[in-house]
């Protein structure tokens, strides 16, 4: 049931301080750096996006999503401000949704046609 | 859609706290020390294998929150091991000091007495229940959703099945004497946002559903360990048959309220349209919503891997996986000829109606060439798969019979 002194040596990035009673009170971790693979594509406005966007997520939120067009990076990048309370002005939310739009629209989507996908309420988070 | 009441900005010095806090991780590179997996699964290529604190090298979907998904090889048995089990925050950062001697559960709001439990109380004050219960995320295999969708990409790895030892949450309200006119729970962690004005990650029941799952547990430990730390250290919720959504990790307060629990979450968040499917037309509107819950059947072929080549006129073993919402799988049949015909397969051990029952059949391809490999389960009250997927906007509740290629050579 608990681990060894021994076991915890061999489990990276977490240290144990021994409190008072014989089960270890404080448990840390420390977290890896950000996924270093999932580059943002070079192109007009991509700054912008390193300082607003990255600030609060890692890339691997952009660069994974399915292309798509201005219209529906605008409805995301709206989402972050008024949901998440993101602090990006109407111009800098102008230059990100160019920026998306160009780098990860559907021009860029291997070129299969794709259903519209409807209006809704709902949003994955 | 989204038309709450407008959250503060975030403020200059969070804002400056971010940025100090991104520019901190972006320093380091991990590219030297990740390898890339296995380029043959669209959602998973490219994707680096990581190594997170407590856990064996996983899948990275986002390294900020953290999100990580499980190689489905770990599969292959029915309990998936702790440093192997997927990891979902919908926020950054996730808890990393801990502190036992101050972590209280706190059960309050429309109660006659509120409690409040250290770690060592709730282990001690109540008899302890285990059961073993598949986790999958809601939107597990998001990344296959066609049309796609945005959300998290998931593979099929955001799911796993472990043995959850806690206490019933009925107890502890039994202990607390919920009071008449109790409507919903809301179940807290302790995990903040890094800004005020993101939405902290709360989820309710309502009180008739806990009324009728004894089930429910705050559980402390998982496979006889205590939780990782990433998976909800010291005390998660366990809602066995319902998606993840609702397992609350890091938990901290319980609320009984009189009234339904205003939360994104829940208002906003995580809900499928009210069609019994869960599901509707891409080109549809949706009309009306309802909170996401109980798991859909789902099953899954672990070995023979996608694209293995097997020798002609010889028997292969096929096997795998299979889970519900809590009624239990009642069978699992495979198909090569692409559903025309199905054979039954042996299940194997039953560890309970929540918990991911392990399958296998003997199937001999009789001619050299390719096959399609299909299987699907049904459960103990005739809930299946289908063979088209089901769609819905937010990628939530696949369960399309699942298919593998493989050749016999």
């Amino acid at each position: 049931m608990r681990r060894t002194a021994l076991g915890l040596l061999l489990i990276p990035g977490i240290a144990l301080v021994l409190g008072a009673s014989a089960f270890p009170q404080v448990r840390s971790i420390e977290l890896p750096a950000d996924n270093a693979m999932a580059e943002l594509k070079p192109g007009p406005g991509v700054g912008v996006v390193r300082a607003q966007c990255v600030a609060c997520h890692s890339t691997d939120y952009i660069v994974r999503q399915p292309r798509s067009d201005a219209k529906r990076w605008e409805s995301e990048v709206k989402k972050m401000i008024s949901v998440y309370g993101a602090p990006i002005g109407d111009a800098d939310a102008k230059v990100i949704v160019e920026y998306l739009a160009a780098a990860y629209g559907p021009a860029q989507a291997n070129a299969t046609k794709e259903k519209k996908p409807s209006k809704s309420g709902t949003e994955a988070p | 859609m989204i038309s709450r009441s407008s959250p503060a900005p975030l403020s200059r010095r969070h804002f400056l706290f971010l940025v100090g806090a991104a520019t901190t991780v972006a320093s380091a590179d991990l590219s030297e020390t990740v390898r890339a997996f296995g380029a043959e699964d669209p959602i998973l290529a490219g994707r680096p294998l990581v190594r997170y604190p407590e856990k064996t090298e996983l899948i990275l979907l986002t390294s900020r929150p953290p999100q990580l998904e499980t190689p489905m090889s770990y599969f292959e048995h029915a309990i998936t091991p702790n440093e192997a089990f997927y990891v979902r925050y919908h926020t950054f950062p996730p808890p990393t000091d801990i502190d036992l001697s101050t972590w209280r559960l706190r059960l309050a709001g429309h109660v006659e007495r509120p409690l409040e439990l250290s770690l060592d109380g709730l282990k001690s004050e109540f008899s302890p229940t285990r059961l073993v219960a598949v986790n999958q995320c809601s939107g597990n295999s998001r990344g296959r959703f066609e049309p796609r969708v945005f959300g998290g990409q998931w593979g099929d790895g955001a799911m796993g099945n472990a043995e959850w030892t806690g206490v019933r949450l009925q107890d502890l309200l039994r202990r607390a004497g919920v009071k008449t006119g109790a409507v919903e729970i809301a179940f807290r962690g302790f995990d903040d946002p890094a800004a005020p004005s993101i939405p902290h990650f709360a989820k309710s029941l309502t009180v008739n559903m806990v009324a009728d799952s004894p089930d429910v547990l705050v559980a402390y430990e998982m496979n006889g360990q205590p939780l990782p730390t990433l998976n909800g250290f010291p005390a998660r919720l366990v809602v066995p048959g319902w998606y993840a959504t609702y397992w609350v990790k890091h938990l901290a307060e319980i609320t009984v309220l009189d009234h339904e629990f205003d939360s994104f979450w829940m208002q906003k968040a995580y809900r499928i349209p009210a069609s019994p499917c869960g599901c509707v037309e891409p080109s549809a509107t949706v009309a009306r919503t309802v909170p996401i819950n109980r798991m859909k059947v789902r099953s899954f072929i672990i070995s023979p891997k996608e694209g293995a080549r097997v020798p002609v006129g010889r028997p292969v073993g096929v096997k795998g996986i299979a889970f519900d919402g809590g009624d239990g799988i009642a069978d699992v049949e495979i198909s090569a000829d692409d559903g025309s015909s199905w054979r039954r397969t042996v299940l194997g051990q039953d560890l309970g109606p929540y918990s991911f029952r392990e399958w296998s059949a003997a199937w001999t391809p009789t001619q050299r060439g390719n096959y399609s490999l299909l299987v699907r389960a049904v459960n103990r009250v005739g809930e299946s798969q289908p063979f088209e997927a089901t769609w819905n906007p937010s990628g939530y509740m696949r369960n399309v019979i699942e298919k593998i290629h493989i050749t016999a050579v």
